[in-house]
């Protein structure tokens, strides 16, 4: 899979407020189906289905050794997206930064402004 | 210290970035808005501006352009204005110019970028919004090309620093 198509997979599994809140709890350590399914007023094959969605995004993974078969975070991917979105976020920054100069050189002296060259 | 910028992804499409300055939104807009200020803050570390041509009114048309210290290559955006609302908003059809670069980036359709400034007791909120034709657009953007050209470039000063130092 490309690293893009990747990304795609993980923020549309993120764009739902239950599988939201699935990592979060899993966040804490890892449950089960009927554990993850408790909070919400939702079946189990419902909860079931977003648990898909996430494990096919590889936001979590399945530990199926144990007969429980609990779920677990897999934090990797949830950082890959953090990062997309933080290169995204320095970008902007460093350019927000020399206008923050930049302002305030304008507001010390409005009249006899220095250029400053990047 | 300004809080530093936040990101968000609104839809499929849109990188909104949020940030508040410490200067009245008159100043901000004016930093966004005439070519001699913009040419001071809006680029990338090691690159100049060699060309800041912008004539902002609707229908008007800009170009900007950005040259490698160290190597030279150059990229840059051109559009049209198609909002212009001082001092509070402005929106532009952007279109990126690959330059003499070889970048995978997609060329064909424009962004749509807007700047919304607002102001309360002397400090200015922007909310920057872009509007990419497709995710595919909005994910390029990033991934494929200038950031990856940059990250190069940086790699390639820092060599040099270290080499002269």
């Amino acid at each position: 899979m490309q690293p893009s198509e990747r990304l795609d997979l993980t923020f549309a599994a993120l764009a739902d407020p239950t599988r939201r809140a699935i990592l979060a709890r899993l966040a804490r350590g890892e449950a089960t189906v009927t554990e993850l399914a408790q909070p919400f007023e939702m079946s189990q094959p419902a909860i079931s289905k977003h648990l898909k969605v996430l494990e096919r995004a590889g936001l979590i993974s399945v530990d199926v050794d144990a007969q429980r078969r609990p779920r677990k975070l897999e934090p990797r991917r949830l950082a890959e997206a953090v990062d997309w979105i933080e290169r995204y976020r320095a970008l902007f920054e460093q350019n927000y930064q020399r206008l923050d100069a930049l302002l305030e050189e304008l507001q010390a002296k409005p009249s006899r402004r220095k250029r400053t060259k990047k | 210290m300004p809080k530093p910028a936040e990101v968000s992804l609104p839809s499929d499409r849109e990188v909104r970035v949020t940030r508040t300055f410490h200067a009245p939104r008159q100043l901000v807009w004016d930093a966004h808005t005439k070519p001699e200020l913009v040419k001071q803050w809006q680029g990338y570390e090691g690159w100049d501006m060699p060309v800041c041509d912008m004539d902002v009114r609707v229908g008007g048309t800009y170009k900007w352009r950005w040259k490698n210290l160290v190597d030279g290559s150059e990229f840059g955006f051109f559009g049209t204005f198609t909002e212009v609302d001082a001092p509070s908003r402005v929106v532009h059809e952007q279109y990126f110019d690959p330059g003499n670069m070889d970048l995978t980036m997609p060329v064909g359709d424009p962004c749509i970028v807007s700047v919304e400034l607002s102001e309360q007791g002397g400090v200015t909120t922007l909310v920057c919004n872009l509007t990419f034709a497709s995710k595919e657009a909005r994910d390029g953007a990033l991934s494929t090309g200038m950031t990856d050209g940059m990250e190069h470039s940086y790699g390639r000063l820092d060599a040099l620093f270290k080499a002269a130092a």
